[in-house]
C-alpha cells in the first residue's frame, strides 16, 4: 500500500491511536456531557474546531514563537478558540449551551488539545499538523458519540432523542447518571483491549507461520 | 527532536513581545466574537424569560421586572446584580393579572430553580416551570416532564402554605398531589415555593395598588411610581 | 437554611467533583495508586482550589464585571502565575511543607478541576466566604474519592485479576462503583 503522509496522520487518529480509547486523553470534558448523543455531538464538534484550529495556527506560527513561552503561546490561543465557541454555541443553539453549561470552557484543560500542540503541530508543517488534528479530532468526536448512543440508549431507550423500543422498555437509570460514564468507558475500554490482545496473538501466530515455512 | 526552530535563545524582550502580542489578537478575536453574538445572545434570554413568564401567568401578554426598594416595588428595566426580581405579568390592555416569582432552593441533587405565577387578588398559585434542575433523570426530573403535576400548579392556594401530599390523597385546595417516585423532588419544589412567598408577601403591595404597566424601553410614567 | 452546610456537604458528597463532575480525573487515574501519594496530591488541590477561589472572586469582583468575555482567559492566567508565585514563596519559607506538596503544584495548575471550581464558583454567584467553603468542599471531596480509589486499587494489586481487564479498564469501573455508592448522599438536605 502506498503511504501518503498525510493521510497517514489523519488515520492514525481514528482508530490506531484513538485519543479517548487507545490514549485515555481528555476524559474530563468528555465523560460529563456524553448522557445523550446530542450532546455528545455538541461537545465532540466543539473541541472539534478548538483543536483544528489551534494547531493551525501554532504550526503556522511555530517558527515564530519562542521555544521559552511556548506553553503560554499555546494556551492564550487554545482558550481564544474556546471562548470563540463558546459564545458561538450560546448564540447559536442556547438550548444545547445550557446543557453543556460550565464543560464548554473545560475544553481548555482537556489535556488532549494541549498534548497535540506540544507533541506536534509545534513540530510539523502546516498541512500535516492539520491532518492530524483532523484525525485526532474525529476520533475523540467517534469516541463520544459513541459513548453518548450507548448512554443514550440503554439509559433512555432514545437516539438523539427519538425512542426506539416500545413502551415496555424500562430504562436503565443509571446508564445516564455519573457511574454510567465509568462503567460505559471501562467496559469499551476492556472491549479495546481484548481486541488487541487478539490482533497480537493473531500476528504472532503468522509471524510464527512464516518462520516454519522459510 | 526538531523543536520549535530557534536560532540561539532570544531576548527577554522578545519573550515578553510575543505574550503581549498574542495577548493583543486573541483581546481582538475574543472582542470580535463578544460584540458580534451579544445581540442574539441578549435576545435568547429575553425571549426565554418572556415565555417562561408567561406560561406561568396564564392570559399575560406583557411583562416588566420589578424590584423592592425603599419599601415599595419599582419597575426597573435593567436591575442591579445580586437584587432580587419578580416580573409583573399584564393583560393586553394593561390590566395587572400576577406576579412570576423566581425561587430556587436545594433539590435531590443539586439546587432548583423555579419560576412561579402568583395571583396576589386570589391568593393563588396559578402555574410553575422549572428553570434549572439537575434532578434524577427518570425519577426526580418528573418536576417538569410530569404534565399532571404541573398542572397541579394551575390552581393552587398558598395560604397558609402548599403541602405536597400523597397521590391520590389531595382534599384542600392548598395541596397537592406529590409525583409517586420523586417524592422528595416535589417536596423540594413546594417548599421552595412556600419559602419564596414567605419572603415575597410581606414587600407586595396590596391587591389593587399594584405598579402599573410602563411601555418597556421607555422613559417611566409618573403613575408607575 | 444553613447555606455554608448544604454548599460544602454539596461540594464534598453530593455533588463530588470527581465522581459527579468527572473533573481532575486525570490525576485521579494516573497517581492514585499508593495512599501516600494520594493524600498529599489531595492536600495540594485542596489548597490550590482555596487560592482559586480567591482570586476568581477578586477577577470577578474587579475586573470581570466589566469584561466577561475576559473571563476564560483571565482565570487561566492568573490562576497559573499565582500558583507559581506562591511555589516559590513555600519553597523559601517551609522546605518541608514544600517537599510535602511542591512537586504537585505545577502539575495541578493545569488541571480541570482547578478551572471547573472557578468557573462553577462564578456561574453560581458565590460570594467570597461562600466560595471558599465551596473551594474547601470540593478540595476536601477530591482528597476523599482519591484515596478511597487508592485504597481499592492497593488491595487490587494482590488479587489475581484477569490481565485483559487490569488498568484503567478496572480502574474506571471501581470509580463507577465508588460514585453509585456516592449517589446515595443525593437528597441528604432535602428530606429535611
Amino acid at each position: 500500500m502506498k503511504k501518503n503522509p498525510s493521510r497517514e496522520e489523519l488515520l492514525k487518529g481514528i482508530w490506531r491511536d484513538n485519543p479517548v480509547f487507545v490514549q485515555v486523553l481528555g476524559m474530563c470534558p468528555m465523560l460529563a456531557v456524553t448522557n445523550s448523543a446530542i450532546n455528545a455531538v455538541a461537545m465532540g464538534m466543539a473541541t472539534f474546531f478548538v483543536l483544528v484550529g489551534s494547531s493551525f495556527l501554532v504550526s503556522t506560527f511555530r517558527h515564530l514563537i519562542p521555544k521559552q513561552v511556548r506553553i503560554s503561546c499555546f494556551i492564550i490561543i487554545i482558550a481564544t478558540f474556546v471562548t470563540i465557541a463558546d459564545y458561538t454555541l450560546l448564540a447559536l443553539v442556547p438550548g444545547v449551551h445550557k446543557e453543556l453549561g460550565a464543560f464548554i470552557p473545560l475544553i481548555v484543560a482537556n489535556c488532549l488539545i494541549l498534548g497535540r500542540q506540544e507533541a506536534f503541530a509545534s513540530r510539523y508543517p502546516t498541512k500535516l499538523a492539520v491532518m492530524d488534528a483532523i484525525g485526532m479530532a474525529s476520533g475523540f468526536v467517534l469516541a463520544l458519540l459513541s459513548l453518548g448512543s450507548v448512554r443514550e440508549i440503554l439509559g433512555d431507550g432514545a437516539l438523539f432523542g427519538i425512542k426506539l423500543f416500545g413502551e415496555n422498555f424500562e430504562p436503565w437509570v443509571i446508564m445516564i447518571l455519573p457511574p454510567g460514564g465509568f462503567l460505559t468507558l471501562g467496559v469499551i475500554l476492556l472491549f479495546f483491549n481484548w481486541f488487541k490482545s487478539k490482533k497480537d496473538e493473531f500476528l504472532e501466530e503468522v509471524a510464527a507461520a512464516q518462520r516454519s515455512e522459510s | 527532536m526538531n523543536a520549535p526552530a530557534n536560532t540561539g535563545s532570544p531576548g527577554s524582550l522578545r519573550l515578553v513581545s510575543t505574550l503581549a502580542i498574542a495577548g493583543l489578537l486573541s483581546g481582538i478575536a475574543i472582542i470580535g466574537i463578544y460584540e458580534s453574538t451579544l445581540p442574539t445572545i441578549t435576545l435568547n434570554k429575553a425571549r426565554e424569560l418572556r415565555e417562561a413568564v408567561f406560561k406561568v401567568l396564564p392570559g399575560v401578554s406583557q411583562m416588566q421586572a420589578l424590584v423592592h426598594r425603599d419599601g415599595e416595588l419599582v419597575v426597573v428595566t435593567s436591575p442591579d446584580k445580586d437584587e432580587p426580581v419578580i416580573y409583573g405579568g399584564h393583560d393586553e390592555q394593561g390590566q395587572f393579572v400576577g406576579y412570576a416569582v423566581p425561587a430556587a432552593g436545594p433539590g435531590f441533587q443539586d439546587t432548583i430553580a423555579i419560576l412561579y405565577g402568583y395571583k396576589p387578588s386570589e391568593k393563588l398559585v396559578v402555574g410553575m416551570e422549572v428553570l434549572e434542575s439537575r434532578e434524577t433523570p427518570g425519577l426526580g426530573d418528573k418536576i417538569y416532564k410530569d404534565a399532571e403535576w404541573v398542572a397541579g400548579f394551575g390552581a393552587l392556594s398558598i395560604e397558609p402554605e402548599i403541602f405536597a401530599v400523597k397521590k391520590g390523597t389531595r382534599s384542600q385546595p392548598n395541596e397537592i398531589d406529590a409525583i409517586t417516585g420523586a417524592t422528595i423532588s416535589s417536596k423540594a419544589v413546594v417548599r421552595i415555593i412556600n419559602e419564596a412567598h414567605a419572603q415575597w408577601s410581606a414587600l407586595l403591595p396590596a391587591p389593587g395598588s399594584e405598579p402599573q404597566f410602563e411601555a418597556a424601553g421607555q422613559a417611566p410614567t409618573e403613575s408607575g411610581q | 437554611m444553613d447555606n455554608f452546610l448544604w454548599i460544602f456537604v454539596s461540594a464534598l458528597l453530593v455533588n463530588n467533583f470527581v465522581l459527579t463532575y468527572f473533573l481532575g480525573l486525570c490525576p485521579f487515574l494516573g497517581v492514585s495508586n499508593s495512599l501516600e501519594t494520594s493524600a498529599r496530591l489531595g492536600l495540594a488541590t485542596t489548597f490550590v482550589m482555596l487560592v482559586t477561589a480567591v482570586c476568581a472572586w477578586l477577577l470577578n469582583t474587579y475586573i470581570l464585571v466589566h469584561a466577561p468575555y475576559l473571563r476564560l482567559i483571565c482565570f487561566i492566567v492568573v490562576i497559573a502565575s499565582t500558583v507559581q508565585f506562591i511555589e516559590m514563596l513555600i519553597k523559601k519559607l517551609s522546605p518541608a511543607l514544600f517537599r510535602a506538596m511542591g512537586i504537585f503544584l505545577p502539575l495541578i495548575t493545569t488541571n480541570c478541576a482547578i478551572l471547573g471550581l472557578a468557573i462553577f464558583a462564578t456561574n453560581r454567584g458565590y460570594g467570597f466566604w461562600q466560595g471558599i467553603v465551596y473551594a474547601l468542599g470540593a478540595g476536601i471531596g477530591f482528597t476523599l474519592a482519591l484515596v478511597l480509589l487508592a485504597g481499592l486499587r492497593e488491595e487490587s494489586e494482590l488479587s489475581d485479576v484477569p490481565k485483559l481487564i487490569k488498568g484503567t479498564a478496572m480502574n474506571l469501573i471501581i470509580a463507577g462503583i465508588l460514585s453509585m455508592a456516592f449517589m446515595g448522599f443525593a437528597g441528604l438536605f432535602s428530606t429535611t
